[in-house]
């Protein structure tokens, strides 16, 4: 098996060495940015502004950590994490339930529903902020943290995901069910669940990276210094200090960390995760 | 019957998902109320049946910025008015402005917002957001008169005052005193009097230039609106152009006077006597001015060069934009309080209370100035400076204040128009449009 | 999707008669609309109440005092048309999309099957290095890039000797940074995806096309591409939603600028809302924007389906 694989996969020696160098020099371009953002938090204040770069801090300080802990930066992480979780959460529970309804059931409107779903699904936030940003405050959501989670969770990509995933139940099971007298929820919950499980990681994973990485909406809904993210925090930040790379760096080796080390320890499964989306869907 | 059942359970269904929503709220609520309350609890005690009002401030000094004293006077405030509760919120120039709209679209205003007339009066109070706050003004109108006629009808619009101001400055440049000295530059300046004619500026920045001993003269940042101020006073200055017409109704920026001094401008970009930066705003130019990067800064004051005073290995020195005339016209910058109407009574009583206490109160008005290190606009308050470890500092700056000039920020569209200006910027220095043509289009986008 | 509907109502609804496939049909349709009540809440609270808001005042001339607005007819609409800067954002959005969706999804195909045959812990190492950008922040990454821009100390002026030349501030090299970070941050996803799916490719079929003579390239076309095609759609369909996301590179590095330069829609339209405070118009811009994407989801769509078929 390995030998017909490497026979069909072989290439000339020099492609090979060409492959190598190249993705060789990618990951050195890959790699750099985090690099030097957690060098660069390390050095003081003249070294970074100096006009040669030093290539490795050799006179590290924890100043620039110092100072950013003066900030509530503890409180911006506390708050990313809510965000992405309750976010993932939430979006996972309402599209599986949808899209299975989508898939798997015919129904009044199903066709304009679905239509509407795709048309939304690239829509940027930007789009409707001060609609937003009004109906928020109506709801006395102003400068909280579900002001960010909610439209996250009604961005319809994820029951657009789930549908496909759905689509991949036998018909026959779920009509076997239904004779077997099971209610629609068992059925869901015994049956369907089961077998999207790989679809809500995938979903999983997008949702908690897309949100943890989102910036607009959480620019737009939070303004008070305690209730900043990670990200809106870091760009305060760099709005009051502008090029104090030095703190900024800071900032953002402690918004990158965490996240890194995670998707390091788990990686296995981060990658299974959108791996199984990707050949379903 | 089956129906029903699996109806039923659907509602349960639904209801689990509705209570991870709540659950999730609450985990959201709890923890930014949390949050809320121990910001609370670490700036003042709240007192009984009290008032509780929120303030933002811009980085004014010790006002604002990373490291303010908000704190201290809140406390100080307190012990005076111990009903009264303020929470705060210190903002910057590159995101204030958006949080402040986002604030306002959302009816979440703060009760005291700290700021200068450009937006307390031409943009807030403009639009009606403000409240009137003329009964704070009777009994001190005389005293900031005697300093400046200019401070009185900055704060007003159409007979409403929507600024009680607090401090002023005159806003100005500065050069790196021992590149200039290593070069022999200095010939070009006069240090009495901080000032400098249009043709030794050219002559001081060519020989900077071929010194080398800075990596770049002086850097024209047009890449946003932060710190315009400096590039406006640079560019009416050279020919002793105006901003706006007398009656600050309408944008002068292409008369023959200003389009020379940006013809000027674009000429020396081009022999590399300085450099234009359409990536960089104010905030980026002090940062490379500190560095030793740029031998200038087109945006200086007493809060700049207290910033910048750890980083900086060199001496700052303060001067007076360069003009033809040697009669510097420098702008002024002028801070103070508004109140946006939130419909409370109360809140609005007691924002003003707050304001009277900060800029009148005997015991504090003197220290609130000295926290922006710039100036009273008060004549009694007199030097508040004077016999503090501050003077000799202050002392740079007071020599400028004589050549305030006009105070034209109060013209209409002003936060479109600063829009407009670094892009005619962008467009004279990086992209090369005549000068003429690019502030003809400034002035027809910008005029009412 | 139109398969399955059809194949369900086979199944389901001709067997019964005329009546009781009524009362089928509305049980279904209860039943539907109840899974998907939660979702349908959320879409509906949050995004389609917004939008109909949104095209309300796009006909109005409307600033930051709300209760001030006036009816403004369909002015919004025609001097969108005639905003030189709108009509450059518009093509810089399309740019983007044209430049980084083939791009991404070409550079990590080829990615993908350079490192798909590797052994399994060089692959891995492979996949992780490329995926960092992704779980780095999207901020950070910008912040970073920043520094290593900027024009007096920044990392690449510093190797190229060329120290005063402003990456961000010139309108030939702006929009080209902008791309090259998104590119960064983009081919993540897209080369896991493709390692997997290259994993799952029917080995027997090229095997037995190599027997019949066939070259690589031809296996690679008739056999390979062909099966990772689900793939490629997912890929195309993230990649252009990514595309049309980016905001935080452009909001953070040039502000639009230089002269519009790196502007898109969607920040001119934060832009012309926050920075101009004209709601009003940048609603009626938010309006034609999300027809613009409406129509170009559906195609891409139709496109995606016809091709599954």
């Amino acid at each position: 098996m390995s030998k017909t694989k490497s026979s069909l996969d072989g290439q000339s020696r020099g492609y090979k060495i060409f492959v190598i160098i190249v993705l060789a020099l990618l990951a050195v371009f890959f790699i750099f940015p985090l690099y030097w953002i957690l060098t660069g938090s390390l050095k003081d204040a003249i070294t970074i502004n100096a006009q040669k770069p030093q290539w490795f801090p050799l006179t590290p300080t924890l100043d620039n950590y110092v100072r950013l802990f003066k900030q509530p930066a503890v409180q911006w992480l506390l708050n990313t994490i809510i965000i992405a979780v309750a976010a993932m959460a939430l979006t996972c529970i309402t599209a599986a339930l949808a899209g299975y309804a989508l898939a798997k059931k015919r129904f009044y409107g199903q066709k304009i529903l679905f239509s509407l779903l795709v048309c939304a699904m690239a829509l940027p936030k930007q789009v409707i902020v001060i609609p937003l940003l009004q109906e928020m405050s109506a709801l006395g959501l102003n400068n909280n943290l579900l002001a960010v989670i909610l439209p996250t969770v009604g961005w319809p990509f994820g029951i657009f995901l789930m549908k496909q995933f759905s689509e991949t139940i036998p018909t026959e099971m779920l009509e076997a069910a239904r004779i077997d007298g099971a209610s629609e929820v068992r059925t869901f919950v015994s049956i369907v669940f089961p077998m999207v499980k790989p679809g809500v990681g995938a979903l999983a994973i997008f949702t908690f990276v897309n949100t943890w990485n989102d910036y607009f909406l959480q620019l737009i809904m939070l303004q008070k210094r305690e209730v900043l993210t990670i990200s809106t925090g870091i760009a305060r930040l760099q709005g009051e200090v502008s090029s104090d790379f030095g703190l900024i760096m800071a900032g953002a080796a402690l918004a990158a960390v965490p996240i890194v080390a995670v998707f390091l320890m788990f990686q296995k499964y981060f990658t299974q995760g959108i791996t199984m989306g990707a050949v379903k869907g | 019957m089956k129906k029903a059942i699996s109806r039923r359970d659907f509602l349960k269904v639904t209801g689990v998902v509705g209570a991870a929503g709540l659950l999730a709220a609450c985990g959201g609520n709890s923890s930014s109320s949390t949050a809320a309350s121990t910001a609370a609890g670490s700036t003042a005690p709240a007192g009984d049946g009290s008032v509780e009002i929120s303030l933002w401030t811009y980085p004014i000094g010790s006002w604002g910025g990373t490291e303010s004293k908000l704190d201290d006077i809140i406390a100080a405030f307190n012990k005076v008015h111990p009903e009264i509760k303020v929470t705060y919120e210190t903002l910057d120039y590159q995101n204030g402005d958006n949080l402040v709209t986002s604030a306002i679209t959302a009816k979440e205003t703060p009760d005291i917002i700290m700021e200068g007339p450009e937006r307390l009066v031409s943009n807030w109070g403009a639009n009606n957001l403000m409240v009137d706050l003329s009964d704070l003004w009777a009994d001190t109108e005389d005293d900031i008169a005697a300093v400046s006629e200019s401070v009185v009808s900055a704060c007003q619009l159409n007979g409403a005052y929507y600024e009680y101001p607090l401090c002023m400055t005159t806003h100005c440049m500065a050069i790196n005193y021992d590149v200039f000295e290593k070069a022999g530059a200095l010939q070009y300046l006069d240090e009495a009097t901080r000032t400098w004619t249009t043709d030794d500026f050219v002559k001081a920045m060519e020989t900077i230039r071929d010194s080398g001993l800075a990596a770049v003269p002086g850097i024209i940042y047009c890449g946003g609106q932060g710190g315009d101020q400096g590039t406006r006073a640079l560019v009416n200055n050279l020919y002793s152009g105006t901003y706006t017409n007398a009656d600050h109704t309408e944008y002068t920026a292409n008369s023959a006077e200003n389009v020379k001094a940006l013809e000027l401008l674009k000429s020396m970009v081009d022999n590399r006597s300085l450099n234009a930066n359409a990536g960089f705003q104010a905030s980026d130019e002090l940062q490379q001015f500190a560095n030793g990067t740029a031998a200038v800064t087109f945006c200086w004051n007493a809060s700049n060069k207290a910033q910048y005073a750890s980083q900086v290995t060199f001496t700052p020195y303060a001067m007076a934009f360069p003009s033809d005339d040697g009669v510097p016209e420098l702008c002024g910058g002028i801070w103070g309080f508004g109140v946006f109407n939130n419909g409370d009574d109360a809140r609005i009583e007691a924002a003003k209370t707050f304001i009277q206490f900060v800029c009148d109160d005997a015991s504090q008005a003197a220290e609130s100035v000295r926290l922006t290190g710039f100036f009273p606009v008060r004549d009694s308050l007199g030097d508040v400076y004077d016999g503090t470890d501050q003077a000799e500092q202050m002392g740079e700056f007071a020599s400028l204040m004589p050549y305030l000039g006009d105070y034209y920020n109060v013209a209409p569209n002003w936060t479109a128009q600063r829009q407009n200006w670094f892009n005619m910027l962008q467009e004279i220095m990086v992209n090369g449009t005549p000068a003429q043509e690019a502030a003809d289009a400034f002035v027809a986008a910008s005029n009412p | 999707m139109a398969q399955t509907s059809v194949k369900d109502q086979k199944a389901g609804g001709a067997p019964q008669t005329h009546s009781s496939s009524r009362v089928l049909a509305r049980r279904e349709t209860i039943s539907a609309y109840l899974f998907m009540l939660p979702s349908l809440l959320f879409f509906v609270g949050f995004v389609l109440v917004p939008m109909g808001m949104c095209l309300v005042y796009s006909f109005l001339d409307m600033g930051i005092d709300t209760s001030a607005a006036a009816f403004n007819g369909l002015n919004n609409y025609i001097e969108m048309f005639q905003d030189k800067t709108f009509i450059r954002s518009l093509w810089n959005t399309v740019l983007i999309v044209i430049v980084s969706v083939p791009v991404v999804t070409a550079f990590s195909l080829w990615v993908g099957s350079a490192i798909y045959p590797m052994r399994s812990k060089l692959r891995s190492f492979f996949r992780c290095v490329f995926y960092l950008p992704v779980v780095t922040g999207s901020v950070a990454v910008t912040v970073v890039w920043k520094w290593m821009f900027n024009p007096y100390n920044g990392l690449l002026n510093q190797i190229f000797g060329t120290v005063g030349f402003d990456w961000l501030g010139d309108t030939r090299t702006a929009i080209w940074c902008i791309i090259m970070i998104l590119f960064t941050t983009s081919i993540g996803q897209p080369i896991v995806l493709y390692v997997a799916a290259l994993g799952n490719v029917d080995r027997s079929l090229e095997e037995a096309a190599a027997i019949d003579g066939a070259t690589k390239f031809q296996i690679f076309w008739k056999i390979k591409w062909a099966q990772i095609m689900p793939t490629t759609l997912y890929v195309l369909v993230i990649t252009t939603i990514n595309s049309f996301q980016c905001f935080a590179l452009i909001q953070l590095l040039t502000r639009g600028g230089p002269l519009g330069s790196t502007s898109t829609l969607m920040y001119y339209i934060f832009d012309m809302a926050y920075n101009y405070q004209r709601f009003g118009y940048a609603n009626a811009m938010g309006v034609v924007l999300a027809i613009f994407i409406a129509i170009f989801s559906a195609i891409q769509f139709k496109v995606a389906q016809s091709d599954n078929g």
